[in-house]
């Protein structure tokens, strides 16, 4: 059994409250940080834990954290992104329900860190009850003195708020939140200037994921070179991954970078295989933006060595044969689902939420829609399929933020692994109506290395 | 399409007024605009949808152009632009939710309510409508109802009976009360 750093004590009754927390050793983070270090000697410990950003980009914390602009006399400000949009990922909605304190203690000793003495977290607006229980949290610990003026006597000021987003899944892109946090409409903001520089009301800023934050706890409290044994090379640490999708056990769980996936899926102390005895067909690892694999090329890489559970080995075969831990949201599609179906859903949901900023973002995602509803119903024609790569290649890289990467590759990818179902679907549109493809030969086993590369 | 139809004219509650005192205090001295979701959220919850002359009232105390409001409450998908049922069903349709069943609650939601998606039932209780993932795949289906956003997981058809029949009854005591 793995050591757990955040959910250790998920399950002590009461732990969403402040005198349960603090007496299983909460809030020793904050004691530590204000009477024993200096905020650089927190970002120091934050750097040697090798954590990386956990909301999908996988940005070394610390170093982030390094960037942030200090002109005298100029508020600095840490935001908390618990947008929580990407489907498939649900581990921050976890957190903050049910151990609402580690957030709030996590954004204290990270807000000292920075010098900043106002924090928000903002919140998608559909989590209402968890904005409840946030500010629950954050009155019981002002009230024990963690928040405030003068915390513990150190002389350090802070005060957290929690903001409610109003339902845009582009608003957990880094600028977009900021600009929404402004009382804007939640358009991606061009970089330069980073938020480090310039963020919110024009003040240096820092965007943090949740599970990033509560993740200083730890570090903190054990030291950054403790957290950084635990992991694999440079996926230092633990992640909370969020399983969903035809498993026999989705939920949130904490794993140790570098678990085996084939362990990840299978194991009882995982998601315990696939529901219902079928067999595994495809995963989405990281989230829906990630390139889609077939269940041969999720559990072995390409080299036929077995994939973990890592930023390094999800990504072994680059984009060809290889995926991305992004947000951790573990998708499992077993051998009865659609690749056309979900990747059609998945076109939908990024156009729904294009902010409408780019061209090649608004009008190519509308196209990739339409072009995969039209192969899902039986009218498409095998041009459509090339049509799709063409437009999901125009559109990669050339938006202001990755909303459009993010919608090009799940596209790319599903026709790049799945072109004889995608094939399927216009050869026999009446059968694809009526069953579907099935399992195919995506579990086989990999084919030899000179195969794939002539 | 956008219908922001004009009903009776607003009037923010003295109650409403001391919420928003208080959020506007988060926010440093000439940022108050940054309430105007949080405000908008509060009003939603008061009305039950947000009409033009709720947005104009908002506009005038945070000292916005009526503009800067609409734009905002257009943008963002939680603010309703018309009336809507008492209860309004969201339920999630994508992907992951998908995999395990969703569309098939969605179209026994559509056939049990007798209503489209958007549209609101006879008795003014029910609307529904699919909505983007809420960050609750591993408890797929799911749904949740405002203005709390309370939440239903794991939904099956017998879920779903027993959900709406509950809501039936519950307006029913009420309606029951204000007549006695
Ligand atoms: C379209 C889009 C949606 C995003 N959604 C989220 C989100 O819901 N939560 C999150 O933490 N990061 C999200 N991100 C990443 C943020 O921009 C940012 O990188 C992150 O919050 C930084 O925190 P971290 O370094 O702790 O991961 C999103 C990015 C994009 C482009
Ligand atoms: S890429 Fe899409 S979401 Fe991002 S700024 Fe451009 S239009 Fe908006
Ligand atoms: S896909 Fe439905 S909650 Fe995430």
């Amino acid at each position: 059994m793995a050591r757990k750093l955040l959910l250790e004590h998920i399950n002590v009754p009461g732990i969403n409250t402040f005198e349960v927390y603090s007496k299983m050793g909460g809030y020793r983070a904050v004691e530590k940080a204000v009477k024993t270090l200096s905020a650089d000697d927190v970002v120091e410990e934050v750097k040697k834990s090798g954590l990386r950003g956990r909301g999908g980009a996988g940005f070394p914390t610390g170093m982030k954290w390094s960037f942030l602009a200090k002109p005298e006399g100029v508020a600095r400000y840490l935001v908390c992104n618990a947008d929580e949009s990407e489907p498939g990922t649900f581990k921050d909605r976890y957190l903050m329900t049910y151990i609402p304190h580690l957030l709030i203690e996590g954004m204290i000793v990270s807000s000292y860190a920075l010098g900043a003495n106002t924090s928000y977290i903002y919140v998608r607006g559909e989590m209402m009850p968890q904005i409840k229980i946030l500010e629950k949290a954050i009155a019981e610990a002002k009230n024990a003195g963690f928040l405030g003026k003068n915390i513990l006597g150190s002389g350090y000021d802070h005060e957290i708020y929690v903001q409610p987003g109003g339902g845009a899944y582009i608003c957990g892109e880094e600028t977009a939140l900021i600009e929404s946090l402004e009382g804007k409409r939640g358009n991606p903001r061009i970089k330069p200037p980073f938020p480090a520089i310039s963020g919110l009301y024009n003040c240096p800023t820092v965007v943090n994921n949740v599970e990033s934050i509560a993740a200083v706890v730890p570090i903190i409290n054990d030291g950054g070179d403790e957290y950084a044994k635990i992991g694999i090379g440079r996926s230092t640490g633990t992640k909370l991954i969020s399983a969903s999708g035809n498993l026999v056990k989705p939920g949130v769980y904490e794993i140790d970078l570098g678990v085996p996936v084939e362990e990840f899926i299978y194991s009882d102390e995982y998601c315990g295989g696939i529901a219902n005895g079928k067999r595994l067909k495809a995963v989405v690892a990281g989230g829906s933006s990630v390139p889609i694999l077939p269940a041969n090329l999720i559990l072995k890489t390409i080299n036929n060595e077995p994939r973990l559970m890592s930023y390094e080995s999800l990504a072994d075969g680059g984009f060809p044969t290889g995926t991305m831990l992004g947000s951790g949201g573990f998708v499992a599609l077993d051998e009865d689902q659609c690749i056309v179906r979900n990747t059609w859903n998945f076109a939908r949901f990024y156009h729904h939420e294009s902010c409408g900023q780019c061209s090649p973002c608004r009008e190519g995602t509308g196209w990739m829609e339409k072009v995969l509803h039209r192969l899902e119903y039986g009218h498409g024609k095998m041009s459509d399929i090339d049509l799709l790569v063409d437009v999901a290649k125009k559109i990669e890289g050339n938006t202001i933020c990755p909303l459009g990467d993010a919608a090009a590759w799940p596209v790319a990818s599903a026709i790049r692994h799945f072109r004889d179902e995608f094939e399927w679907h216009v050869t026999h549109p009446k059968e694809a109506m009526e069953r579907n493809y099935g399992l195919a030969k995506y579990a086989d086993p990999l084919p030899a290395i000179e195969e794939v590369t002539s | 399409m956008l219908s922001i139809s004009n009903t009776e004219e607003v009037v923010l509650t003295p109650e409403l007024i001391t919420k928003f005192n208080e959020i506007i205090t988060r926010y440093p001295d000439g940022k108050q605009k940054s309430a105007l979701l949080p405000i908008l959220h509060l009003v939603q919850a008061e009305y039950g949808w947000v009409n033009s002359s709720a947005m104009d009232k908002v506009a005038l105390y945070l000292g916005l152009q009526p503009i800067e409001v609409y734009e905002v409450v257009t943008f963002y998908t939680m603010f309703f632009l018309k009336p809507q049922g008492k209860y309004v069903l969201e339920i999630c349709r994508t992907g992951p939710c998908c995999l395990v069943g969703a569309e098939k609650i969605m179209k026994y939601l559509e056939q049990k309510l007798k209503v489209k998606e958007g549209q609101i039932t006879e008795d003014g209780v029910f609307s529904w409508r699919g909505v983007e993932c809420l960050a609750a795949c591993g408890m797929a289906p799911v749904l949740q109802i405002g203005p709390d956003y309370t939440f239903y997981e794991n939904l099956t058809e017998g879920k779903i009976d027993e959900l709406i029949e509950n809501l039936r009854l519950k307006t029913a005591d009420k309606s029951a009360q204000q007549i006695s």
